[in-house]
């Protein structure tokens, strides 16, 4: 660790706060509908699909709606995929996706996890990327921020029965909020080198007379939602690590402010729309203290160099113009938030600093989280940390005044219950089935981190990768599929229930006898509540995979 | 859920034109028109060939060239397959391999001081690297001055004017781009 | 008021330990073992451990005593749960059976018609709602009801504790009679109001009898949560097996079993009905029957708390302050008359006056002998003395001694009357022979000692409101004297009844007691109504509890049982989540020790083996329940105080303390098994 590492995590965590009362202020306008800047445009898309934007939904309503549009979005994708052959913009002539990836893939950009069985630049033409992956990356992010924007009407509202209209909330993502980020966005990429064309590549001839065929596309427009919607899902098969997605320090640093804005933002977006934006900087606190505790135990577990080589710097899986700090920083906010773009490869990083990421995603991808679904996710750990909190000072457990009672109890237990669920559940399966051992590379304890890595990462719609795993097998392409639909869909409804059930509750105003969510002892609560739910459930597995091989490279021991 | 289809699937292809051609055509031309040699690769011509990107790395073997960073790509420094090795560092096949990378570059620099750094030993992430370390630079000065009979010291100038600086002088650590240096040097020294 | 304190009842009485560790075996029944998941859970693995262990025995047994130790010890977790709740349940009965005991054995007399003609006798027992029945003087009353005729004095010490008879009589907010209080005096016809099992008492025994309690919804939210921490431990634990079969190791099901009771949160299952039967049962013992744990839960959630003036904030007497003597009589001559009428009435306020009159003239006391004293009574409301020679003196309500003396009272009186009325005060009137001589001025007298009480309730985020009938001015008055928050002056039952709407509009909770029957849609209204023993029937079926001492003040301990209640329940809760912690680092490097040697790194406990550890892990587990069954029968302790203060206390406590205390307790154990030589 040095001076410069350091001072890069706390210029990033400046920023970020900067960022965050400017975004977040933006967004509260937007959804609560006191935005219409494009309302000509807005108001003739309503039209063109028969959408009434004053009609409101009750929760589910709500759900119900986002089912279908997002059914019917892994559905085209699906096809997208099938038939890429037959369609135009296909210039380097990919051939059609095999069904069980094609299969994994839409659900994975549909779900925003966009992890990828596939490598970009020699899979999929342009069409594909444009059309249906880039479509998806803005639609699965607007989605989550929308079902962050109606769980944030259920705390604001009372005695109310609906709680906002998905399609308006999505509209408005769309149009107010990603649309315009990512058109000034994907400009600077340009500039810093990052290719936009619709050629698929260039051929060059090397100083030492190979042919290199470099591949190239529309790729700024793509990597600009990957960050700024935390989807993850790269160009390139190297992601960010990729010189022509990632070509410069100040790049991948703005990336990482992408990656964090939104879902850092809507915490101060909550705090307003409840009318106390104290409560949505308790919450960025609690994730923040998470997030730099990461940053930092990452770096300086990295920084110790590979025990193996007389601790030789670990530059296995690392780009030269980033170096160790930044590599690590990069790493512990792609996993902290749902993004799972990658700018090193996780696979090689020190056991232990490999862990942090492990553990960014196993926590539930809520230290920031996902552009909305972070947001979410924290508050089911809020009701259950209030929940405790509030029997422990003798009153009925209540948030934001909303008594916190059987039903959200209920709701938010099965929230929490149902990726723990995928993510063991299913590992276990490939664990000991012919089909899962098979994509197992890497020998010992680091195999068993590959997987727990691959279905954590599904099962939290993270989408980055210990990438030595083979996920491209019908096994995999199906259980990782299922992974996801499980950690998105089966968060996002019980979440949406919360939402609909508090909305309806009346308001107790504050007293004495409430316990404040806006004090230090709160974060404090939150995150202890975080990290106990997370370490009790994963302890174990930890334990067996990237703990064990630290003990053993430590000692010598090679696998 | 019936009734949800007709604005789900309505909306669905409202997105799709504007975020997936709209945009995309939009950001391919605004983009074409401020920085068109970004836009297209940040290509690098010699003598009216295109002899690779300044951001994509290539593969070097001549003792006369700086050499570029082990790439995992196959062949290497393949530039329509990136990647990494994703090797453990508890892998006996990446400690095997940073020991025979290491021979490899100590017997072909038998004048370099100390063993290679890392990053000429471990291979990158994209197996694209366009940089090397400036320690790496330095590490392999002696043999490339030795190749073009130059001075090393005139070479290390010709390394400290291809180093990049560090953002805001303070943040990132400094790196050299081997296709741009190795171009500068068959320029300023061509082989005959 | 003699008030009869909660008795003391030791922690571990002998009688009730005996019976709960029968209790305790007897739980085992699973049909009543399921209404506690976390232990029905525990029961199972213990089933499940119990076949794999006889098997293995059968097997030829080798190695077997470690797994037949983690076996019982198993056993005995489920069955330190049980006698946790036996031990609560059988504190509860001891409770509520010297409340059974005062209900009657006798016979009713049931009678057809109000005027009490052809008494029937049939057993008290068979009495349904509805039913007349006649008390004379010794009678037993035989069930909760009503006075439809009559009037009579009744000792209900029986209940209350309180020595003093009572008058209990028709039509009046005095109506209500409890069954098992004794008739003093006089007859009176009732009107059973309950039907037999329904009874106040009936309820009360039912709430802290454990297998009838019916959970609080708290307790209902709590016991999903922990249900959910329950199956994501055995998902962790089922699927164990399958991740670590990679490096090879085949972990034995009974250390499987082990190491997903220790996780599982036994400790707050194991003690949770007990938590909540010993709540009811502190309530019982304060003399407060409650309809249902729900009730006692809202309390702990108060947030405004109405109260009476009168008996509440001010003692319920109030005190002679001065003498205002009516033109052409002197202030001695009024003291004089005030002071003989008096001197044989013992309420607190005849003793004031006689004290007054003493203080200010120095009186002699008279010759007894020529007194004749009359009693108030209900009828005429007024008491006095006949004084030798014909004269009367009375004194009392201005209006009951103008319908007396028939003329109508004099300007000067109705100002006199009103200007002291408004002060705040009560205007008494003493008239010898027909003519007033004047009023004495009756002072309300805040309680000692209620302003603190009403700064702890605001410490605890409650604030108070005074009901009075008072004018505005009065009520400002006494309410700063008091220090209540706020108050209702001149209050009618519907300006009650709407100024609780208007609060609870508010999203606030309301508490109120209240004794009349024009309380009782109040009461109803009311969040947590109290109904005052003494109270009509209407009241107190309205209300949610019944303060069988009729002492408002009451309504502070319930608050404070009802947070005690949930503090309990969230502090064992956390302290069960945090004692996990220590379990893993015993248990984890234990189970996969053979595979990964490395892993001793993580025996941070040094413990002996991998054996003793999973053994010292679950016997810390079962132990623990015993150990912790004191604090659940006396509840967390609560202080009034923040929120923040609480939290930040009870986090310290039973947060840090419980990540603590497991990792002393179970190397402790270890020491203990290793030098036993048990694994």
């Amino acid at each position: 660790m040095n001076a410069r590492g350091i001072l890069l995590i706390i210029l990033f965590v400046a920023v970020i706060v900067a960022l965050t009362p400017v975004l977040g202020g933006y967004m509260a306008r937007l959804y609560e509908g006191r935005m219409n800047w494009l309302g000509p445009v807005e108001r003739r898309i309503y039209r063109l699909c028969g959408i009434d934007p004053a009609r409101e939904q009750h929760w589910t309503g709500y759900a119900m709606a986002l089912l279908a549009f997002h059914m019917l979005g892994a559905l085209v994708l699906y096809g997208l995929m099938r038939l890429q052959a037959h369609l135009p913009f296909n210039p380097a002539h990919h051939v059609a996706v095999a069904p069980a990836l094609a299969f994994n893939t839409a659900i994975s950009f549909a779900t925003n996890t966009d992890w990828q069985n596939y490598g970009g630049e020699s899979t999929l033409g342009n069409l594909v990327q444009m059309a249906g992956l880039t479509v998806q990356n803005f639609l699965s992010a607007a989605t989550g921020i929308a079902v962050a924007a109606a769980v944030i009407r259920g705390f604001s509202r009372r005695s109310a029965r609906t709680i906002g209209n998905f399609y308006v909330d999505l509209t408005r993502s769309v149009l107010y909020l990603l649309l315009p980020l990512c058109l000034a966005g994907a400009l600077v990429l340009v500039w810093q080198g990052v290719p936009q064309t619709l050629a698929a590549s260039a051929t060059a001839t090397t100083l030492e007379g190979a042919r290199q065929v470099i591949a190239l596309g529309p790729v700024a427009s793509q990597t600009i939602i990957e960050h700024l919607g935390t989807n993850g899902g790269g160009f390139f098969n190297a992601n960010a690590a990729h010189p022509f997605e990632n070509p410069t320090w100040l790049l991948n640093f703005l990336y990482m402010v992408a990656i964090v804005a939104i879902g850092a933002g809507l915490t101060n977006t909550f705090g307003r729309m409840v009318g106390d934006t104290r409560q949505g900087w308790a919450l960025l606190a609690a994730m923040g203290v998470l997030l730099v505790a990461g940053a930092f135990a990452c770096y300086w577990a990295e920084a110790q160099g590979n025990p193996a080589l007389h601790g030789l710097a670990n530059m296995e899986g690392k780009e030269a113009r980033f170096g160790i700090a930044a590599s690590t920083l990069f790493s512990t906010v792609t996993t902290a938030t749902s993004c799972g773009s990658v700018n090193a490869m996780l696979d090689s990083f020190l056991p232990l600093a490999g862990m942090v990421p492990l553990v960014n995603i196993l926590l539930g991808e809520v230290v920031i989280g996902g552009v909305g679904s972070g947001l979410y996710g924290m508050l089911v750990f809020v009701l259950i940390t209030v929940f405790i909190a509030g029997l422990m000072v003798g009153r009925t457990p209540e948030y934001l005044g909303k008594k916190i009672e059987a039903r959200e109890i209920k709701l938010a237990v099965i929230a929490i219950l149902v990726v723990p669920a995928a993510v063991l559940g299913l590992g276990a399966v490939a664990i000991v089935t012919g089909a899962g051992q098979a994509g197992i590379a890497a020998p010992g304890p680091h195999g068993l981190t590959e997987l727990l890595y691959a279905f954590a990462s599904a099962a939290n719609n993270n989408g980055s990768a210990f990438a030595g795993l083979n996920g491209n097998t019908p096994f995999y392409n199906v259980t990782l599929a299922v992974a996801m639909v499980f950690g998105r869909f089966f968060t996002a409804i019980p979440v949406l229930a919360i939402a609909g059930s508090v909305a309806a509750k009346k308001m107790v105003p504050p007293s004495a006898g409430t316990f404040p969510t806006h004090s230090w002892l709160f974060v404090v609560l939150l995150v202890g509540i975080v990290l106990v739910v997370g370490g009790l459930t994963y302890f174990p597995v930890l334990a067996l995979g990237p703990v064990v091989e630290h003990l053993a490279l430590s000692a010598g021991t090679l696998f | 859920m019936l009734k949800e289809l007709r604005p789900a699937l309505s909306l669905l292809a409202v997105m799709t034109v504007l975020t997936g051609l709209a945009y995309p055509l939009a950001v391919t031309g605004l983009a074409q028109a401020l920085f068109p040699r970004q836009a297209d690769g940040s290509l690098i011509e010699r003598g009216g060939h295109v002899v690779g990107s300044a951001l994509i790395g290539q593969s070097f073997t001549r003792p006369q060239y700086f050499w570029s960073r082990p790439s995992a790509t196959t062949p290497p420094y393949n530039a329509a397959a990136s990647g990494g090795s994703n090797l453990a560092p508890s892998a006996k096949a990446l400690v095997n391999a940073v020991k025979s990378r290491e021979k490899m570059l100590m017997a072909a620099d038998p004048d370099a001081e100390g063993p290679p750094p890392a990053d000429l030993v471990m291979s990158s992430a994209s197996g694209l690297d366009p940089d090397i370390s400036p320690a790496a630079a330095e590490w392999q000065v002696a043999r490339v001055a030795a190749a073009r009979r130059i001075p090393p010291r005139t070479l290390r100038r010709l390394v400290a004017a291809h180093t990049t600086g560090r953002f805001l002088g303070v943040l990132g650590p400094r790196v050299v781009n081997v296709l741009k240096l190795n171009l500068a040097l068959d320029a300023r020294w061509p082989m005959r | 008021m003699s008030v009869h304190r909660p008795q003391s009842l030791s922690l571990f009485d002998r009688a009730i330990l005996g019976q709960a560790t029968r209790d305790a075996i007897r739980k085992l029944d699973p049909r009543s073992l399921v209404r506690n998941p976390i232990i029905f859970a525990t029961a199972l693995v213990s089933v499940l451990a119990t076949v794999l262990t006889v098997r293995q025995g059968l097997a030829g047994g080798h190695g077997i005593g470690v797994p037949a130790q983690i076996t019982v010890w198993l056993w005995f977790t489920v069955l330190f749960a049980n006698f946790a709740e036996a031990v609560a349940e059988g504190r509860g009965k001891a409770q509520a059976d010297s409340l059974r005991r005062t209900k009657s054995e006798a016979a009713a007399r049931k009678v057809s018609g109000m005027d009490g003609a052809d008494p029937t006798q049939i057993p008290a027992a068979m009495l349904k709602a509805g039913d007349l029945v006649i008390c004379e003087t010794g009678d037993i009353v035989p069930g909760d009801g009503d006075v439809v005729a009559g009037i009579a004095t009744v000792d209900e010490s029986a209940i209350t504790g309180e020595s003093a008879p009572v008058i209990r009589e028709s039509g009046g907010d005095r109506s209500a009679v409890t069954g098992g209080t004794r008739v003093v005096s006089d007859r009176i016809v009732v009107r059973i109001t309950a039907n037999p099992g329904e009874t106040f008492l009936d309820r009360m025994i039912a709430l802290v009898e454990g297998a009838k309690r019916q959970k609080t919804p708290n307790e209902i939210a709590l016991s999903i949560l922990l249900v959910g921490m329950t199956l994501i431990f055995l998902i962790v634990v089922a699927t164990l097996p399958a991740w670590a079969s990679r490096s090879g190791a085949r972990i034995p099901v009974v250390f499987l079993a082990a190491l997903f009771i220790t996780l599982i949160p036994t400790t707050i299952g194991g003690l949770m009905s007990a938590i909540g039967i010993a709540g009811m049962d502190r309530l019982v013992r304060f003399n407060v029957i409650a309809k249902s744990g729900r009730a006692v839960e809202a309390a702990g959630d108060i947030d405004v708390l109405l109260l009476d003036k009168t008996g509440t904030i001010t003692l319920g007497a109030r005190q002679a302050a001065e003498f205002l003597p009516l033109a052409g009589t002197s202030e001695r001559d009024l003291a004089e008359a005030a002071f003989l009428s008096s001197l044989a009435d013992e309420t607190p306020e005849g003793k004031s006056i006689v004290a007054l009159a003493r203080n200010r003239f120095r009186l002699a006391d008279p010759d007894h002998a020529e007194l004749r004293f009359v009693p108030f009574t209900a009828q005429t409301r007024m008491s006095g003395v006949d004084l030798g020679g014909g004269h009367q003196i009375r004194k009392g309500a201005a209006d009951a001694i103008a319908a007396r003396t028939d003329a109508h009272p004099g300007r000067d009186l109705t100002g006199m009357v009103e200007r002291v009325a408004k002060s705040g005060g009560t205007p008494l009137v003493v008239a010898r022979d027909d003519r007033p001589l004047g009023v004495i001025h009756l002072k309300d007298i805040i309680k000692p000692g209620i302003r603190e009480r009403f700064a702890t309730l605001r410490a605890m985020g409650i604030r108070t409101v005074m009901i009075t009938g008072d004018n505005p001015l009065t009520a400002a008055a006494i309410a700063a004297e008091a220090g209540v928050d706020d108050y209702l002056a001149e209050a009618t039952p519907e300006k009650k009844l709407e100024l609780i709407r208007e609060y609870q509009q508010g999203g606030r909770l309301v508490a109120m007691c209240g004794d009349g029957s024009n309380d009782a849609p109040a009461l109803a209204q009311a969040d947590v109504g109290v109904a005052m023993n003494t109270g009509t029937q209407a009241a107190r079926e309205a209300g949610n509890m019944v303060d069988l001492e009729s002492d408002p003040t009451k309504l502070i301990e319930i608050v404070m049982i009802g947070k005690q209640l949930l503090m309990s329940r969230g502090a064992l809760t956390t302290f069960s989540i945090a004692n996990d912690v220590a379990k893993y680092f015993a248990i984890i490097p234990a189970l996969f020790l053979a595979s990964y040697p490395q892993l001793q790194a993580l025996n941070i406990m040094h413990l002996t083996s991998p054996r003793s550890a999973i053994l010292s892990a679950i016997i810390f587990n079962a132990l623990v329940i015993v150990a912790l069954i004191p604090l659940a029968l006396k509840g967390v302790e609560y202080k009034p105080a923040a929120a923040e203060v609480l939290l930040k206390r009870n986090l310290l406590v039973y947060g840090l303390g419980g990540l603590v205390v497991p990792f002393l307790g179970i190397k402790l154990i270890d020491m203990a098994i290793t030098a036993l030589g048990l694994a």
